[in-house]
């Protein structure tokens, strides 16, 4: 939808009180969970501001999760590529493996001081999952996890995972049997349970203040990346690149250089077979906006407003929506959305771990395969950001099969 | 006054309370529901609730998640269900008609296409669960012409403050949602809601039916000891899904939902 520019103006100061980015976002969610919403939306703007909060957050993202990670130069891909010096944001290296724990351990330390005991996610390939039911354990809480049926056959071995970490993982088997019915089902818990539970949702959808709240535990990477490619090269980048499924690894870096007018803000999508296929996960690329779990944002939806099943190589990337800060920059100009096929993500995939002895995620593989096409184009002064948002070791079966290698 | 104004005043001066059942419109068959309609009434229903089926119902059970599947299945489209309510019309135009759905496939519809199609059709309320007072401005816009009444859903979670928003928005009827929960939830804590609908009444005249966890006559006996209405979901279309499973028979279905609504009427009557 094309907007003017004043609409446009002031990005960082959004969302608005009612948790709006343009017409994007909101709180579309029935009666019962209206209530719970302001409370959480107070305290967390409360905590924000809470000196003691934000000090123990500091704390816990040093000490436990290990952060600041790394702003890596990928020299040898980069030549290789023959362009732009890419720079690796090393989310993979964070515990747990990926990025979804920066938020994770910020909506734990945030029940705690709402006094809940009991913490439910959805996931899809199960690192947010993960990540949740890993913050459970060190701060004891109680935690269930929500899985489609389809996906927890795909993601044996971060299922087992959880069970280790003491989280219960429930098998969704309603609907497509993936993330969308996941999160469906998380939300009927929630609803049940509204007094002793809280639900850490993993991306930046959902009714607001989730879209931003995510975000905001997620800056922080966006933030290091911003003074690490200022310590290393004296000046921002000429890009951003970060994969989008829901869309939080990408709004956490994303969001730090909004003001940056200079840089340019690659989203990559899920191409899947190709977008002509139909076979695909790009609601921003190839659908258009409507209401789901909780706010209006870009979805994939047939001709009657019926969801639409989608298609990733990356489970993580599956889902038929995508956070309303997207769909607003998006409709601003300010970030570029793309999107790239399985194939390409795969060959992004095996070129990163030859070349840099890094194996990512299938998620990371598809911006890492965007910034393999943007390179090339650029001279060798320019530099990119990507955002290497997990490790591959999950993916190892997956990539395998498709090799037809027995593991 | 529109059908739903009218029947809550017949009601009252009979000092009756209304049972409104609610079926997913083209579960567990496209072709049975219509009649299936003139049934509920026939049996006992003073509203009908009819659910448009969509790809994700969050506030909803797994009973009435299967519905919805099961009529997405048979390609029900919202404008199949209007096509419905037209067909009922042609031989009943006093039973007010409730659609029950969520935001998106309206949305996509378009809320003043929509509005136009439903008010041509005889539709004479409209529940979009996901859409609080706050999101339905678009909504209320195109329903205020019409001769159509937004009803909105109010909970055990729902402030003073918020019973006031929303009943400023709300006409025909205020829907208390008996618990927090989905539909087909159990455990109904009855002192709680007849509290509850204390705080409703004296921020809104309208009449105050309650849903979620009734799914029997004692059940619906009890909340209308001080509701104006009762709401019968889940337990309805379970018997349906049940009775089509053992056999995929109009007549079957017919039966189970006369003895069914027959036995909720006469508990309420009592």
């Amino acid at each position: 939808m094309p907007v003017n520019s004043e609409q446009c103006r002031d990005l960082t100061q959004l969302p608005d009180k009612a948790g709006h980015f343009g017409p994007y976002g909101g709180m579309f969610v029935a009666e019962t969970l209206m209530g719970p919403l302001q409370e959480l939306r107070q305290a967390y703007e409360k905590y924000l501001q809470d000196a003691a909060f934000v000090a123990e957050l500091d704390d816990e993202l040093r000490q436990y999760v290990g952060r600041p990670t790394p702003l890596y130069y990928a020299k040898r891909w980069s030549e290789t590529l023959g362009g732009a010096k890419i720079y690796l944001k090393r989310e993979d290296l964070n515990h747990t493996g990926a990025h979804k724990v920066n938020n994770t351990v910020g909506q734990a330390l945030l029940a705690q001081r709402l006094g809940k005991k009991r913490v439910i996610a959805e996931t899809g390939a199960g690192q947010h999952g993960v990540a949740t039911a890993t913050v459970a354990a060190r701060y004891g809480m109680e935690c269930v996890v929500y899985m489609g049926a389809e996906d927890i056959e795909r993601q044996k071995i971060n299922v087992y995972r959880m069970r280790l970490l003491g989280a219960k993982v429930v098998a969704v088997t309603s609907g497509s049997r993936t993330l969308k019915d996941a999160l469906n089902e998380a939300m009927r818990d929630w609803v049940t349970n509204i007094d002793s539970t809280f639900y850490i949702i993993g991306t930046v959808a959902g009714p607001h203040p989730y879209p931003a709240m995510v975000r905001d535990f997620q800056a922080v990477l966006g933030r290091e990346s911003r003074q690490q490619i200022l310590d290393q090269e004296g000046r921002l980048p000429d890009a951003l690149i970060a994969c989008v499924g829901g869309g939080s690894n990408a709004m956490g870096l994303f969001y730090p250089y909004l003001q940056d007018k200079e840089v340019a803000i690659y989203g990559v999508e899920a191409a899947g077979d190709g977008l002509e296929s139909g076979r695909h996960a790009a609601p921003l690329c190839a659908g258009r906006p409507g209401v789901l779990h909780g706010n209006r944002t870009y979805l994939m939806e047939d001709e009657n407003g019926q969801i639409i099943p989608t298609h990733s190589i990356s489970a993580g990337l599956d889902y038929p929506g995508v956070g309303p800060e997207h769909a607003w920059l998006k409709d601003c100009g300010r970030a570029n959305y793309v999107a790239v096929t399985d194939s390409e993500a795969l060959a992004a995939f095996h070129a990163l771990t030859r070349l840099e002895g890094i194996i990512p995620a299938l998620e990371s593989s598809h911006a890492l395969a965007y910034a393999a096409k943007l390179a090339p184009t650029l001279s060798r002064e320019q530099l990119l950001v990507v955002n290497l948002s997990g490790r591959g070791d999950k993916d190892i079966h997956t990539v395998a099969g498709i090799e037809g290698i027995e593991v | 006054m529109n059908r739903i104004e009218r029947r809550f005043e017949q009601l009252r001066q009979q000092q009756r309370k209304a049972l409104i059942p609610f079926m997913t419109a083209g579960s567990p068959h496209p072709d049975h529901t219509v009649d299936l309609m003139h049934t509920l009434v026939r049996a006992g229903a003073d509203l009908i609730e009819l659910g448009i089926p969509f790809s994700d119902p969050m506030a909803d059970g797994p009973v009435i998640q299967l519905a919805n599947e099961q009529a997405l299945h048979h390609g029900v489209t919202p404008r199949d269900v209007l096509a419905m309510v037209s067909r009922f019309r042609e031989q009943d135009q006093q039973t007010p008609v409730i659609l029950m759905g969520y935001l998106n496939p309206l949305e996509v519809m378009g809320y003043a296409t929509f509005a136009a199609l439903a008010e041509e059709s005889g539709v004479d309320g409209v529940i979009t669960v996901d859409l609080p007072p706050e999101e339905a401005e678009e909504m209320l816009d195109a329903l205020r012409p019409r001769e159509i009444s937004p009803i909105f859903l109010i909970s055990p979670t729902t402030s003073p403050s918020r019973i006031e928003t929303i009943a400023r928005s709300a006409s025909g009827f205020i829907y208390y949602v008996s618990m927090k929960g989905i539909t087909g939830s159990g455990g109904l804590d009855l002192q709680g809601i007849e509290r509850s609908l204390v705080q409703i009444r004296n921020r809104s005249p309208l009449p105050v039916g309650v849903g979620f966890g009734i799914k029997d006559g004692e059940t619906a006996a009890a909340v209308s000891a001080f509701a104006d209405a009762v709401v019968v979901g889940t337990a309805l279309v379970q018997r349906l899904l049940t009775a089509w499973e053992e056999e995929e028979s109009g007549q079957r279905l017919h039966d189970v939902v006369e003895s069914f609504i027959s036995q909720l009427r006469t508990a309420i009557d009592r």
